[in-house]
C-alpha cells in the first residue's frame, strides 16, 4: 500500500524503482488537461480578493477526505447508504421517462452495494461501491474539457458547468463509479445542481465539507442503522479516527495495481 | 433665417426628449414585488452595473465555488434566488426563470436564453425545506 500522504515526488521515485504504472506519461497527459483549468481557475482567484465577505478559505491540501468501509459489518440486503445518498442530493426525485427500453430508464446512481462470492469457501462480502476519489484519478487523466478535476480536498468530482457529456470519464473509472444524467431534471436542491447531459458521481457530500459538516450522508445513515460499517474523515490527520482506525484493522485499496491511491480504502476483502 | 434655424433645432430637441423619456419608460423594473429584493435600495452592487455585468460575477464566482470550495460569498446564484424569490398567495415559492418572474421576464425581454436552471433549483429547496418534485423546475421555465 503507497502511504496516505504520498506526494506527487515519492509517488515518481517508487515508479521508476518498480518500473510498474508509467506515471510520466499519466502526469503529461494531465499537464495537457491542467493547462486549460488553470487558465479558467485564474480570474477566480483575482475575484476572491475583491469579495471581503467571503468567510470560507479556499480548500487546502492540509486535509484530504476519505472513507473507511469496514465489510463485515455491512449487513446483507441494508440499502440505508445508498437511500440517504439518493435523498441528500436529489437523486431520488429523478423521473425517467420515455419508452419501456431499458437505456431510456436508467437511473444515475453514486452507491452501488457489491457482492463478492469465493466460489470456493462459499464465503459472502458485500460493500458498497461509490467513487474511490483516487490520488491519481483516471477520470480527471481522460477529459478533454478540464471539467472532471480533484480538488485540494482530495475530493474527486464533476464540474459541470464544463462537461460536455463525452461519458470517457466513465469509460476510464475502473470502478464504474460514474453516472450520466440521461433526462431533463425537475426540484433539484440548492447544495446539489443536476441536469442532463453531464456525468456524476459521488463528491463525498462537498457541500457539507464547504458548509463544516462532520460526516458523510451514507456515513450517518450507515451509523443509524447502528452498522458502523461506514467511517468518514481525514486521512492527512494521523490522529483522526479514520487513520486511527486504518493502523488497528487491516485493509486495503480496490485494484491497488493500478496505483491511484484511492481514498476510500476497504477492509476485510 | 436665423429665427427659423432656431425653431428647427428646438422642434428638433423637443422630439428626441420625447423620444429619450419614452424609451426610460419602456426600461422596466424587473424586480417582483412581494420578494425581498423589493425593499431594498440596491442589489449587491449597484443596479446599473449588476444589469450590465451579473452574468460575469456569477460566472467568476462559480469557479471559485466549484473548485476552491467556497461558499458564503457576494455573488453567489443561490443568494440572487433567495432574494428575488416571491411567492403565490399559498406561500409556495414561484420558479425565478418563470416568464413573470425576476430572471425569466428581463431574460425574455432581452431575448436571452437562460440555461441557469436546468441545473440549478429554481427556488429556495435547501433540507428543512418541504421537497417536491413540483416545487422547482425548468419545464416551465422560459426566458427565451
Amino acid at each position: 500500500m503507497q502511504p496516505l500522504n504520498a506526494t506527487q515526488e515519492q509517488a515518481e521515485i517508487s515508479d521508476q524503482t518498480e518500473a510498474g504504472i508509467d506515471r510520466a506519461r499519466r502526469s503529461l497527459i494531465g499537464a495537457a488537461a491542467g493547462l486549460g483549468a488553470a487558465a479558467l481557475v485564474a480570474p477566480g482567484v483575482i475575484l476572491q480578493t475583491l469579495s471581503a465577505q467571503a468567510e470560507t478559505a479556499p480548500v487546502t491540501n492540509r486535509v484530504r477526505w476519505g472513507l473507511l468501509i469496514e465489510t463485515d459489518k455491512c449487513a446483507k440486503g441494508c440499502r440505508a447508504c445508498i437511500d440517504a445518498c439518493d435523498h441528500e442530493n436529489g437523486l431520488d426525485l429523478q423521473i425517467p421517462a420515455g419508452s419501456p427500453n431499458k437505456w431510456e430508464r436508467q437511473k444515475a446512481v453514486w452507491i452501488r452495494k457489491i457482492k463478492l462470492q469465493d466460489h470456493q469457501t462459499g464465503r459472502i462480502t458485500q460493500f458498497p461501491l461509490m467513487c474511490q476519489h483516487c490520488e491519481h484519478p483516471p477520470c480527471v487523466d481522460v477529459c478533454p474539457t478540464g471539467a472532471s478535476f480533484r480538488r485540494a480536498d482530495g475530493i474527486v468530482m464533476v464540474d459541470r458547468h464544463l462537461c460536455i457529456g463525452c461519458r470517457y470519464c466513465m469509460m476510464a473509472c475502473p470502478y464504474k463509479a460514474r453516472s450520466f444524467i440521461h433526462h431533463n431534471t425537475t426540484g433539484q436542491l440548492t447544495a446539489v445542481p443536476r441536469g442532463k447531459g453531464c456525468v456524476e458521481s459521488c463528491n463525498l457530500c462537498v457541500h457539507r465539507r464547504d458548509y463544516g459538516q462532520d460526516s458523510t450522508a451514507c456515513a450517518d445513515a450507515c451509523a443509524e442503522t447502528g452498522h458502523h460499517a461506514i467511517l468518514f474523515g481525514d486521512l492527512e490527520d494521523p490522529e483522526s479516527p479514520i487513520r486511527r482506525r486504518m493502523r488497528e484493522i487491516q485493509n486495503r485499496q480496490i485494484r491497488e495495481d493500478l496505483e491511484l491511491n484511492t481514498g476510500v480504502r476497504y477492509a476485510g476483502i | 433665417m436665423a429665427k427659423a434655424t432656431v425653431m428647427a433645432i428646438l422642434a428638433i430637441g423637443l422630439i428626441a426628449g420625447a423620444w429619450v423619456s419614452a424609451k426610460a419608460a419602456e426600461i422596466r423594473r424587473y424586480v417582483v414585488e412581494g420578494s425581498r429584493a423589493a425593499g431594498l435600495s440596491s442589489c449587491v452592487e449597484p443596479t446599473e452595473r449588476m444589469r450590465r455585468m451579473h452574468m460575469e460575477f456569477i460566472k467568476h464566482q462559480r469557479i471559485v465555488t466549484v473548485h476552491q470550495g467556497v461558499r458564503d460569498t457576494k455573488y453567489s446564484l443561490a443568494g440572487c434566488i433567495d432574494c428575488h424569490i416571491s411567492y403565490d398567495a399559498q406561500h409556495k415559492p414561484r420558479p425565478i426563470n418563470q416568464p413573470d418572474q425576476f430572471c425569466g421576464a428581463c431574460h425574455r425581454y432581452a431575448s436571452v436564453k437562460l440555461d441557469c436552471f436546468d441545473c440549478h433549483a429554481s427556488v429556495p429547496n435547501r433540507p428543512g425545506a418541504t421537497r417536491s418534485a413540483s416545487a422547482g423546475g425548468s419545464t416551465d421555465g422560459g426566458g427565451r
